[in-house]
């Protein structure tokens, strides 16, 4: 019997030929990673183990990106028992505050993640690099702390459900409408404990930003992981970044799936995520009129630099209404700097939107962008649950980065198609 | 145990038990004092120790934050019974000790405010209020030893110190 891309990856992790859905198994880690609000709590439980030290000081990842720079004395607190955590055990890959990134935009363009890894991260979105074909998944801080004695982790082989997407995308569809619509198809709970690999010549098309997105927003239908087969466009990805000596999988023609799923995407339009749930999807053209206060570009789910210039594209020589306050957060200093060079940073701030270093900020409402009571956003984010962005009546849309652009010219939800 | 319910719908999410803007600290009392309060503002003034929340699907979905079973457990909430987990949630309550059941049937068989019994061990819960007995899942065996050996902090010292 075959086996899928995931299961192989975990096998060859566990010391087996193969591993089967459902089997609980003990995984060696390539990755583990945590940030300024799951790691305290993991740096507290870890000292309880009384390990003599980490596994692999090389093998550990602590991004604070949450509420940096620090937002509060509380957060400072955090920020700094991570920083001393990482100068205690020597820790290689501790990123400060001037050369950090989001987590999930950081970690993989560092190159920390190739082919065949297993990574785990206190963070859910951990699952965004299946992008390059690593098993990644997410876990709370006491896994995290675990994994940092013993380079090991508990996990359930998943069920796999095989998304085969085909046809040719229109314009101003990208990953985020994809996996917005497929969310949309399957629900929130809809890959519950599955693995989604995601497939199909639209994916072979699909450029590597699509990819992250796609596979970031896994755990919004309750996967375990996405995962999508290196390819040559993997590749040409990592030749620059790869520090360390990786594997290429590739599923079985006769591997077995819980379900495979079609998808036409010719006929997508680009998505919007109506509150409080990433499943509340419609297509563009089925909006309707709804006035927004805010639009955000950013977060681990479009904040690379293909998505600033996709929202540039949109804002240049235009205008950010005078209603919307808008606020453009690029995923990592060097796709910071990429911007600036690029005049990308000069288009955003002559338009009138406010042009951050990274951080995650409103993303889950912490800072940098938090709504008022009854105020509404369209965000590149990933989750429009209640409250998300700020006050409990406050609500989120979720769409890409040329609708969040066009929806803050025109102070309404809008399609880039409306702008002339 | 045998506690009160407090009995939630589909999808209760981690922003829900608990919301970001307590997430800048780490301290579970504190944690508990906003615990659900985004879904049931009142959560945090009546819930009582021993009490047990019910809920439909997929309950804790959303961040990997441990803060939020840390929260629901420093409420003094004695189980968690839902027809799903999400996974995240599901391995974090056990890796920190705090109990849950899937059981579908006991879910649709229990109202709020309903007076409920339950067996961890054997996984039977009997809903007092109405006299109707329930079976939810056993635990697979590795879990069951995890749970034995108070969740994952207390089994990793145990590997470390036997190597
Ligand atoms: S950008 Fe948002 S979803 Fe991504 S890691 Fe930060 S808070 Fe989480």
């Amino acid at each position: 019997m075959g086996q899928t891309i995931t299961q192989k990856i975990l096998a060859a992790h566990c010391g087996k030929k193969s591993v089967d859905p459902g089997e609980l198994i003990n995984a060696k880690v390539d990755l583990v990673l945590g940030n300024d609000i799951t790691a305290p709590i993991a740096i507290k439980e870890f000292e309880k183990i009384s390990a003599a030290d980490v596994f692999d000081r090389d093998k550990i990842a602590l991004v604070p990106d949450h509420s940096m720079p620090n937002k509060d004395i509380k957060s400072a607190e955090l920020a700094k028992a991570m920083k001393e955590f990482a100068r205690k055990h020597k820790i290689t890959n501790y990123f400060e505050v001037g050369r950090m990134g989001i987590e999930h935009t950081l970690v993989p363009d560092k190159g920390l993640v190739l082919p065949g890894d297993v990574v785990i991260g206190a963070d859910s979105h951990t699952c965004t690099y299946g992008a390059i074909g690593a098993f990644s998944t997410g876990v709370g801080s006491t896994d995290m702390a675990a994994a940092m004695a013993l380079g090991e982790v508990w996990l359930k082989v998943p069920e796999v459900i095989k998304f085969v997407y085909y046809g040719k995308l229109q314009p101003w569809v990208g990953g985020k409408d994809l996996i917005l619509y497929t969310i949309g198809k399957i629900g929130v709970d809809g890959a519950l404990y599955s693995s989604m690999e995601f497939t199909g010549e639209t994916i072979s098309q699909l450029p590597m930003h699509g990819r992250f997105t796609m596979c970031n927003m896994a755990i919004e239908a309750g996967g375990k992981n996405g995962i999508i087969e290196p390819d040559e466009t993997t590749l040409e990805y990592i030749k620059q970044r790869a520090r360390h000596v990786y594997n290429v999988y590739q599923s079985d023609p006769d591997a077995v799936y819980k379900d495979v799923i079609e998808i036409d995407c010719s006929k997508i339009e680009p998505q919007v995520s109506f509150p409080h749930l990433p499943e509340n999807t419609k297509p563009i053209s089925e909006v309707g009129d709804i006035q927004i206060d805010q639009a955000v570009v950013g977060s681990c789910t479009n904040g690379r630099i293909e998505d600033l210039r996709e929202a540039a594209s949109v804002l240049r020589g235009r205008k950010v209404h005078p209603d919307v306050r808008m606020i453009v957060i690029p995923g990592t200093q060097e796709i910071y700097l990429q911007a600036v060079q690029e005049g990308l940073a000069q288009i955003f701030v002559e338009a009138g939107a406010v042009f951050s270093t990274p951080t995650c900020g409103p993303c889950l409402g912490g800072h940098m962008g938090v709504l008022a009571a009854g105020e509404r956003a369209v965000a590149t984010t990933n989750r429009n649950f209640v409250g998300r962005m700020g006050h409990v009546t406050s609500e989120v849309y979720l769409a890409g980065p040329s609708v969040a652009a066009a929806s803050a010219v025109m102070g309404r939800i809008a399609s880039p198609e409306e702008i002339e | 145990m045998t506690g009160r319910v407090h009995k939630y719908g589909d999808n209760v999410n981690t922003d829900e038990i608990i919301p970001a803007r307590y997430l800048n600290t780490t301290d579970p009392n504190e944690l508990a004092a906003h615990c659900m309060e985004d879904i049931d503002l009142e959560f945090p003034k009546k819930v009582r120790p021993g009490d047990i929340i019910v809920a439909e699907q997929n309950f804790g979905c959303g961040s990997s934050r441990e803060h939020a079973p840390i929260a629901i457990k420093a409420a003094g909430v004695s189980c968690v019974i839902a027809k799903t987990f999400a996974r995240i949630f599901y391995r974090n309550a056990i890796n920190i000790g705090l109990p849950i059941l899937e059981c579908p049937e006991a879910v649709d068989g229990i109202s709020n405010g309903d007076e409920v019994e339950v067996d961890l061990i054997s996984g039977k819960i009997r809903n007092i209020t109405s006299g109707q007995d329930f079976q939810a899942k056993p635990f697979p065996l590795f879990m069951q030893q995890l749970i034995a050996a108070g969740g994952l902090i207390n089994y990793a010292r145990e590997r470390i110190s036997s190597c």
